[in-house]
Parts: C-alpha cells; structure tokens; sequence
C-alpha cells in the first residue's frame, strides 16, 4: 500500500516521539551521575537517586502504546518491525534510567573516600556511553544505517577502556589496602558505563533490524530472519 | 455463554481517561442514549434488553457474528425497521434527549437527522451531481443555484472524492468505481447535514486501497459528525472506533472503548470472539 492509514501514521510518529524523550531523558541522567561524580557534587548525586519516576512512566507509556498500536492496527512488514524494536528499545533504555541510579549510587559512597586517583577513563567511558545512546536514537529516527552500525564498532572502545580501568585500579588496590573499597566502586562505575553501551549497541542492532530485516545480534551479521 | 448473564453497564461513568486512543473520550456528551431496548420480527426477539450509552462525535462500532442483531440495533436508530412488516420496539431510544419511539415524532425529520450509509453504496441512476443535490432539492435546502453547487461541492469534499470528480460532475454516477461510489453516497448523506451516520458494513464490498480510504475518512468525518458503524472486520473496528460494542444473540455483551475491548476485554465472550475462539 503506497501510504499508511494516516492515523497509525500519526500514532507511529507519537511512538517513536516519546522513545526519543525517554532517550533524552536517560542521557540527561547519565551525563548528570558522571558530573556529580566527578564534581563530588552530592546534591547532583541525590537528584539522579531520586529522579527515575519520568523515565518508569515513559516505559510503562512506550509499552501501552506498543501494545494498542499492535491490537488495533495490526500492523506488518516495517511497520511490525518498528513497534517490535520499540518495545525492545524501551526496556533498553529504562534500563540505561536505572544504571545512571546505580552510577549515582556507587558515586555516593565513592565519595566518602578520599579520591583514589584522579578519574581521566571514566569520564571518557561517560561520554562515550552518552555519545552511543544519542547515536543509536539519532539512528532509530533518521533511519540512518551507517550511524548504528558505527554504534556497533564503538562498543568496543567502551570495553577496552573498562579493561583498562580495571588493570589500572588493581595496582592501586595491590599497594594500599584501603583504596579497596573506593576502587572497587569505580570498577562498578565503569562496568555500569559499560553496560550503558551495551544497551545503546542492542538499540542500534533494533534499528539494524528495522531497517534491513536483518538480525545482527549475537554476530549474526549474514543471516536475516527469513533464511533467504 | 458465561459473559452473556452479566450486566452490561449502560453507562460509561466507570470508565476512567488513560492516555492513547480515546483520551478524553468520556468528557463527549451523550448522543443517543438506549434503555431497556427489545426488538421482535414478528415473535422472534432479535434483541433483548439493550442499554447503551453513544457519546457525540466519536465513532462507536458494532461487532458479533451474523444474526446477532448489530445491524437490527443500527436500524432502531432511525427507525429504519419501521419499513419492515411485523416488526415491534420495546424500550427508549433517546437522541439528544428526545424519544424517536414518541407517537409525534416526524420520521423524515429523524432520519435528516440521523443519515444512513449501506454495505452496497447505491447511488441514483443520475449523474454525480445530481446524486448529492437531490437529498437537498426535495428537502428544499439550497434556495439559489449557487447555494445548490456549493453545498454540493462542500459535501463531495468532506466525503474526500470532490478531487476525483470535479471535472465530471456531470456524468453518470455509475461509472464510478465501487469504492468512488461508496463516498459518492457517503457525500450523499453528509449533504443534508445530518448529526449522526450510521455505517452498516460501509466497506465491505470494497477492496483494500477503497476500504482504507473509506476509514481515514470515517476517522475525519468523526470531528464534525456522531458516527457508528456496523462491521464485520474486527479488525476495521480496532482501526476506526473509539468505543466497541459486541454483540452476541441479540445481546450486547461488552461495552468499553476500543483498546480495551482489544487489549483486555472484562468478558470471557468478548474475548473468545476477538480471538477467534467463538463466533
């Protein structure tokens, strides 16, 4: 059919509209955990434990209308494809809203601490995690191939520099004992960063798979769901 | 038959606003209010004890299987079954307030009120113009010629086939294509302005290109216009409708907005039906 029903054309748009809040929400919220954190601004720290509630409506909102979107206009082909990534979106991303509290609360206790070091990797591994989820929604919307695939590639970065934090805070931790406990809050920080990314690559693998059919997840890369 | 012994609520007062579909659905006054509605051919009850609540300007679809009377309800609505011998209404059918069932009510006054869309679209042997101007013509409502074309091409463009037909205003409407013919009749019925469009089974006959065109604009007429219609495309229903009604032997047995008669209807019937499990 050359168009679709107007009116699931105008829900579509609402859909993917309240993704890309909720997208910008749990960016806002990763970028502000990194913040307090490095500003050992604690106040900061208590807004991100205290803020999740907009991000849970979103998910809950994203799903109701996934889920009316599939009963009352049974859609097919791309448009199936879209709403099912945009369930599979939207868990990823409440999930990014409740790591940037878990990042906020590893935080916390960090800084009863005097500083272990001063923190170079992690801002970047936040950055990088942020830059991914804005990629991966910036992707989703333009329909942009390219752009998730390079999502895809960053995620290797992300994991290299989470490796590399690690090595570097168990030398820290071997020479004095009582850096174990705030160290042992950045490797968490960093890992929480790291499965940031990992969520943001499974967005990018969604629009992957709305846009070609393809499945790329678990190095799938060849095969499409058909078995064309 | 385990949802059918329930009360079916008449009002929709229970009903709370969520955001979606139908929100503020309930804020929309009530159009046409039904009590205690029984319908007999002759000494069958074709429908028992109906009550149900139209909300204005929202589209309200009737669902069930055939011969559960969805279409016998659409025609007490402006008392098309009057023209069917041996036919006997029992209960209240209030539009606006007022019962179209009193002794002095004027029937083609109603039925200006409450026009009438068919499965099969039947325009008159003449040309398109004609077909439009003439509901107009006989009620007197068009004083000049001018009036006559604008409300003619008024009509044509809020049934969304004025671009189709402007140059050829002048032919036989029956080289129109089925689905051109359906919103030829569709204009047809809009020309004498009435408040409330009853659609039985509006599309059926059409294919799916004609059909989609018919429910964008059944979702746009739905702003100016009371509309309820008759189908046997449930899933036409989930597509066009605010509110369902599902009708099983002559009973309605669910009455909600339309994502929840699809999502999670409270009926174990309903649910059966729009699963595909009965009916």
């Amino acid at each position: 059919m050359e168009r679709a029903f107007r009116h699931f054309q105008e829900e579509l748009d609402q859909l993917k509209d309240r993704l890309l809040a909720m997208g910008g929400l749990a960016e806002e919220r990763v970028r502000e955990a990194v913040r307090g954190l490095m500003d050992r601004d604690h106040a900061a720290l208590d807004a991100v434990l205290r803020g999740d509630e907009p991000i849970n409506d979103l998910h809950m909102e994203v799903d109701d209308r996934c889920f009316k979107l599939l009963a009352l206009h049974q859609p097919m082909a791309a448009d199936l494809r879209v709403i099912v990534a945009a369930v599979k979106i939207n868990t990823d991303l409440e999930r990014v809203g409740d790591l940037a509290v878990n990042i906020g609360e590893a935080g916390k206790r960090y800084l009863q601490h005097p500083p272990v070091k001063p923190l170079i990797d992690i801002p970047r591994m936040g950055e990088l995690a942020q830059k991914m989820l804005r990629d991966a929604l910036d992707a989703f919307v333009r329909r942009d191939m390219a752009l998730a695939e390079a999502v895809l590639a960053a995620d290797d970065t992300l994991d290299g520099l989470k490796t590399q934090i690690f090595r570097e805070l168990l030398t820290y931790m071997l020479q004095a004992p009582d850096t174990i406990e705030p160290s042992l809050d950045l490797i968490l920080i960093s890992r929480h960063l790291e499965r940031i990314g990992d969520h943001a690559t499974n967005v990018a693998e969604d629009v992957i798979f709305i846009l070609s059919a393809k499945d790329v997840r678990h190095h799938q890369a060849d095969s499409g769901r058909d078995d064309r | 038959m385990t949802g059918a012994s329930k009360p079916v609520p008449a009002s929709l007062a229970g009903i709370a606003s969520r955001p979606g579909q139908s929100a503020g659905a309930l804020d929309k006054p009530v159009k046409i209010a039904v009590e205690h509605l029984n319908f007999y051919y002759g000494p069958k009850r074709a429908l028992d004890g109906i009550n149900i609540e139209i909300r204005a300007n929202l589209v309200t679809a009737f669902i069930g299987p055939s011969g559960c009377g969805k279409s016998t309800f659409l025609r007490t609505l402006n008392r098309m079954n009057d023209i069917i011998p041996a036919t006997r209404v029992e209960g209240t059918v209030q539009i606006d307030g007022q019962s179209i069932y009193d002794a002095k009510v004027d029937v083609v006054q109603l039925r200006r009120k409450v026009g009438m869309v068919f499965q099969k679209s039947n325009p008159f042997p003449k040309s398109i113009f004609e077909n439009v101007a003439y509901g107009l013509r006989i009620n007197g409502l068009a004083k000049s010629k001018a009036e006559m074309s604008e409300r003619v091409e008024e009509s044509l463009r809020q049934a969304a086939i004025w671009d189709e037909v402007k140059d050829r205003l002048q032919e036989s409407a029956l080289a129109l294509s089925g689905g051109q013919q359906q919103r030829l009749c569709i204009a047809r019925a809009l020309a004498i302005k009435p408040e409330i469009l009853l659609m039985d089974e509006p599309a059926s006959a059409l294919d799916p290109i004609a059909t989609q065109r018919i429910e964008e604009l059944i979702y746009d007429l739905k702003k100016t216009y009371t509309i309820v219609i008759v189908t046997h495309n449930m899933q036409q229903a989930a597509r066009v409708s605010d509110f369902t009604a599902f009708f099983w032997l002559g009973k309605l047995i669910e009455f909600d907005r339309t994502d929840r008669m699809f999502t999670a209807p409270a009926e174990k019937l309903t649910e059966d039906y729009v699963t595909g499990r009965c009916g």
